[in-house]
């Protein structure tokens, strides 16, 4: 049986081919995939990856440390130093592979601890808060190529996040809490649309995206409205299917909130646990999804600084400075946690609070977009993170 | 029916409700330079919000409440404050932007009203970052509404010491580094908290004032940010230890203010306390990169996305003949003919899309949800552009294939609503005029139903152009 999207999509993609002659799609199964996870809120690193070998980790965690590997709910071995949180089992699984890094005592060059300038500083990849007004994934898009209706790159959003906005055109799409328009509706709109260019191009566009994303996309999210746990997943389910589009962008962002853990944060269950657990089927559905296409792909998980040391009065973690990040994927060369370890003592910390950064995340981020994306470090240095020489290209962050 | 009285209703203004385009037909350009002075008073919906100075005061409030609660160290919000805290917040935000939605559907001034709107976008705060959630909309009303069709400089001075701006732009604890406090401080060795923070006037040089290229440098900045040192915030909880002003209210704390002259853009500023900042304001409102700056911002807005160069000259000329006189500036652009070539010139933006089929219905929203939802949908939160940028103002940078698709789905939303109630033939003729094309009337005419007739003219290209 044909179904509806099927047909819209063959009339979309007819009208597309029809205005953009002699485009020619490159061969998408060998080029290389790139996903940047956002978590917004400040995601505890501490609790991703837990120094469970360090003297003073039980002390300074105190009711939230986790059970050391090999104990109920306890960590799930890297090293004899750390241990991934028990929530992470499909992110462990890739480690074991060798195919996930986990950086430690990373952070942007932000200082302070404000949630939307730290962002800002992550995502604009200056040095300073409001110093580049878009975003250093998007200026790193510029030797890529990629047209209108065949962007490289796409927002999985409503909005397009900072880190992606700038000159260079990129596509979003995100689930509809609305119902979606009837088939004969659209249509009737792809006549009337017929001499104007702007919108016949956009919606031919739009209806091939409705197509990828899938027939029950937006229902999934719609159920999934209140779990945000859902939504990663339904989120890097269609991911997935963008990115093995034929013709389709190469390199995604995604977004998830909730990390924010100022109270109850929890241990091996909790609010904290919860969330990861998401993150983790997120991208265990995104593997899925992409295939063979998973061994071309670099997925690099962040978040905008890390959370104190030291519990606070409501068992939680205010904000902090150094995190943690991973990267993971079948390009990834893992199997190894990336720390130049600082150590929890008390005159260790940053500030006599927080994790102090011992490595800049600009590196990680120039590592994989030189090594995976094959972007210069010329271009890199000049204009994707302008003032980062503080910050040197991380090597052998991808296989060979 | 001119073509002008369609430009003048649904470009200057906010769209056509029915009725709009006969009365403005007489005299497009009258109509709109007679709505340059606004209403005579205050618009019914916003009368009744709080002054900001209020909000602020009950959200610190809360916070005094939480650090009583919570005995220890750091700065945890229990999830009780947590609560209570985004149910205040929230109903601020969702009240403020109802007063907003509905004034404009039922302005009888929407060219000032439209003012309002590009003024607040120019001086854009976001509520992405507390507590601008509770204030963003009284930021508008209290320093913009007041001011839209004055002189540029004191639209400026209350833009810039309105505590919305001052907070989003981290200006109330920036302290210089001669200043009575940080000196004493950094005796005892304890001045981690109070530095020179940039932001605020960073943003007034490269977004409010000269722009980008305006030709200014990084040690204007610099000096530019010790000059406002001190422009803060009266109340405890928002320069730290002090007390003193009235709280949620502009304060000039002397004792964070960088003492002695400074040079900005190359001219001695010997003025002492609040009078320094205010008169570097006032030269950098009347400055040649100014005038450039906004003239080119205006005529994008109102005429197209590349705004024609020769028009760009003469609004700037008028702006700096009459020393920043916005209506001056208004006035000569309805005035000219560059506005007036050519319909359809603008894509409308997810607000002007929505606002536009408000006034199409003649409907008064009755639900800020239903409006905070459909934008949401759309990827223009109110109040929410993420950046101090504010949102973008071309057709490229909003042309979005998702974007086009969510308001087609945001029409077929509201066709099912309106139903049958509308008549789409006739409801084309009286908010389009000359712009409702022949396609789109066939087609309304051939459509299978009521809701897809009406989803067709709310989703026609000349519905979604201005």
């Amino acid at each position: 049986m044909v179904t509806r999207r099927e047909i819209l999509r063959s009339a979309g993609a007819g009208a597309l081919a029809s205005m953009l002659p002699g485009v020619v799609f490159a061969n998408a199964d060998t080029e290389s995939r790139f996903v940047l996870v956002i978590l917004r809120g400040a995601a505890d690193g501490l609790a991703i990856a837990a120094p469970y070998g360090d003297p003073a980790y039980r002390k300074v965690r105190g009711e939230l440390a986790l059970p050391p590997p090999g104990n109920a709910g306890g960590l799930l071995k890297l090293d004899s130093l750390f241990g991934l949180h028990p929530s992470l089992p499909g992110m462990y699984e890739e480690f074991r592979k060798e195919r996930a890094v986990i950086a430690h005592a990373v952070a942007s060059p932000y200082r302070e601890r404000s949630h939307f300038d730290g962002q800002d500083v992550l995502e604009n990849g200056a040095s300073d808060v409001g110093l580049l007004r878009d975003g250093w994934l998007n200026r790193a898009l510029t030797p890529l190529g990629g047209s209108l209706g065949h962007e490289t790159a796409i927002a999985m959003g409503v909005n397009t996040p900072l880190v992606l906005r700038g000159e260079n055109s990129v596509t979003s799409w995100a689930p509809s809490q609305l119902p979606d328009a009837e088939q004969s509706t659209i249509r009737r709109l792809q006549d009337l649309y017929a001499d104007d260019e702007f919108f016949a191009r956009r919606l031919a566009q739009a209806v091939n995206s409705q197509a990828i994303a899938g027939e029950n996309a937006g229902e999934e999210a719609r159920r999934g409205r209140n779990r945000a746990n859902e939504q990663v997943r339904s989120t890097m389910a269609a991911t997935a299917r963008f990115l093995t589009a034929e013709g389709g962008p190469r390199i995604a962002v995604l977004e998830a909130g909730g990390w924010d853990t100022h109270a109850n944060q929890g241990t091996t269950t909790g609010a904290l646990a919860n969330r990861l657990a998401g993150l983790d089927a997120g991208l265990v559905a995104l593997r899925e999804g992409l295939g063979s296409t998973w061994s071309n792909t670099v997925v690099a998980v962040v978040t905008e600084f890390g959370r104190t040391v030291h519990v606070n009065g409501t068992r939680g973690t205010d904000h902090g400075t150094a995190a943690a990040a991973i990267l993971v994927g079948g390009a990834v060369n893992g199997g190894r946690v990336l720390a130049d370890w600082p150590g929890l003592g008390k005159s260790d910390l940053y500030d006599g609070r927080d994790l102090k950064p011992t490595l800049d995340m600009r590196s990680l981020f120039k590592g994989v977009l030189a090594d995976h994306l094959r972007i210069s470090d010329t271009l890199l240095e000049r204009s994707v993170f302008p003032d980062s020489g503080s910050a040197p290209h991380q090597r052998d962050l991808v296989r060979a | 029916m001119q073509q002008k009285t369609v430009i003048a209703v649904n470009r200057f203004g906010l769209g056509a409700r029915p009725g709009d385009l006969k009365t403005a037909d007489r005299n497009p350009a009258a109509w709109l330079l007679e709505q340059l002075q606004g209403p005579s008073r205050v618009p019914d919906d916003i009368r009744p919000l709080d002054h900001s100075s209020k909000v602020l005061v009950e959200v610190q409030e809360l916070r005094r409440q939480e650090r009583q609660m919570s005995r220890a160290a750091g700065d945890a919000p229990s999830e009780n404050f947590v609560r209570t805290y985004g149910r205040t917040a929230r109903s601020h935000y969702v009240g403020q932007i109802s007063a907003r939605y509905r004034t404009a559907a039922a302005s009888d001034y929407p060219f000032h009203e439209r003012l309002v709107h590009f003024w607040s976008n120019h001086f854009a705060v976001s509520a992405d970052k507390q507590p601008l959630p509770t204030i963003a909309g009284l930021f508008e009303n209290e320093a913009i509404r007041p001011n839209v069709t004055g002189k540029f400089a004191d639209l400026l001075i209350a833009v810039e010491q309105h505590p919305a701006m001052i907070l989003f732009l981290d200006n109330q604890r920036s302290a210089g580094p001669e200043s009575t406090l940080v000196r004493r401080a950094s005796r005892r060795r304890n001045n981690r908290n109070f530095g020179l923070n940039e932001n605020l006037a960073r943003e007034i040089l490269e977004l409010h004032t000269l722009g980008v290229d305006g030709g200014y440098t990084q040690d204007d900045v610099t000096t530019f940010a010790k000059v406002i040192t001190g422009w803060s915030i009266g109340g405890e909880n928002y320069a730290g230890r002090f007390a003193e002003g009235e709280p949620g209210t502009f304060e000039f704390r002397e004792n964070i203010h960088e003492p002695g002259t400074q040079t900005v853009l190359g001219k001695r500023y010997p003025q002492s306390g609040v009078e320094q900042g205010e008169a570097v304001l006032r030269d950098l409102a009347v400055h040649p990169s100014t005038a450039r700056f906004l003239a080119t911002k205006l005529a994008r807005h109102f005429v197209a996305d590349e705004p024609p160069a020769g028009l760009v000259d003469e609004l700037a000329s008028t702006y700096l003949e009459s020393g920043g006189d916005l209506s001056a500036v208004y006035t000569a652009l309805v005035n000219s003919d560059e506005p007036w070539q050519a319909m359809h010139s603008k894509y409308k933006t997810p607000h002007d899309f929505v606002i536009s089929t408000f006034r199409a219905f003649d409907h008064v929203p009755d639900n800020a949800r239903f409006v905070v939802g459909a934008l949401d949908l759309m990827a223009q939160t109110p109040f929410r552009p993420g950046s101090p940028e504010g949102w973008p103002d071309t057709a490229a940078q909003w042309g979005g294939a998702d974007g086009l698709y969510k308001r087609i789905e945001w029409c077929n939303t509201v066709a099912r609503v309106v139903g049958s109630r509308a008549r789409p033939v006739e409801l084309g003729d009286a908010v389009l005029g000359p712009a409702f094309s022949a396609k789109t009337r066939q087609a309304i005419a051939r459509a299978e139903s009521g809701t897809q007739a009406l989803t067709l003219l709310l989703a026609s290209p000349e519905f979604q152009r201005r």
